[in-house]
């Protein structure tokens, strides 16, 4: 079979990337990321069931700036999945596909996502934190 | 004339017989997820520093322990539906694709199961 002439779907490497696109990518690498983050929220709670010492070995790492770190990536990929997760579910009923919508919806979840996770983590310092 | 029986027809599943159920169980659970997770976040801010103490009374409250629960439910169910789908899009040999799906689906009955033990571990008292 010749398909000389076709055209050619466009090859990922000279795609114009676009902002859509990349929040789409994103949200699918977040929740494969949250996946592993479950392991964190697992491991908390069967340190609760352990006792003291298994419990202060998770707190432990959490109050680790290594922790933190994790802690801080996991914060934002929950924020932004929840908020990307709700601008899919407007698309799931018909609401919010046209090109300008789409994108002004995803410029206001990846800032809300910014924001709620700053917003927790002050929250979260000011009410004691992982010390 | 449709060549579909009038079975075929009532039950609406077309020729691959399943899929709607997984996008609709996906979407179930991501709208559960919504309050569930706005309050795991509110709680874990609220415990705070909190010690081995305070986090055991908190998970001893009927209410929370029974919030927690459906929220480790939709969490794992929400996970494997999500991994699930990555796995096939990325994975194209029919062994590996397999064995992935079954380790992915494995280790989220694992984590959820072992979550509802240490819930109901802690709220009972144990």
């Amino acid at each position: 079979m010749s398909n000389g002439d076709r055209p050619l779907s466009p090859h990922l490497q000279i795609y114009a990337w676009q902002w859509t696109m990349a929040l789409s990518i994103l949200h699918r690498a977040s929740g494969v990321g949250l996946s592993v983050g479950t392991l964190l929220m697992v491991w908390w709670l069967l340190g609760l069931a352990g006792g003291v010492a298994s419990f202060d070995l998770v707190q432990g790492f959490v109050s680790h700036w290594l922790g933190k770190i994790c802690l801080l990536g996991w914060t934002w990929a929950l924020f932004y999945h929840l908020c990307n997760g709700i601008r899919h579910l407007g698309w799931d009923v018909g609401v919010g596909f046209e090109l300008d919508t789409a994108r002004n919806t995803g410029y206001i979840v990846f800032a809300a996502s910014i924001v709620l996770t700053g917003l927790a983590w002050l929250v979260g310092q000011a009410m004691g934190g992982v010390s | 004339m449709s060549l579909r029986s009038p079975l075929g027809r009532v039950r609406g599943l077309g020729s691959a017989k399943s899929g709607t159920e997984h996008f609709w169980a996906q979407r179930v659970t991501a709208v559960a997820l919504i309050p569930l997770t706005l309050w795991f976040v509110y709680s874990i801010l609220a415990l705070g520093s909190g010690d081995h103490a305070a986090a055991s009374a908190w998970m001893r409250s009927p209410v929370n322990a029974v919030l927690l629960l459906l929220l480790v439910f939709a969490t794992f169910h929400h996970m494997q539906l999500g991994l699930q789908v990555v796995i096939e899009d990325y994975i194209h040999a029919e062994g590996l694709k397999i064995s992935s799906l079954v380790i992915v689906k494995g280790a989220s009955l694992l984590l959820g199961v072992a979550s509802v033990f240490a819930i109901l571990k802690v709220s009972f008292g144990g």
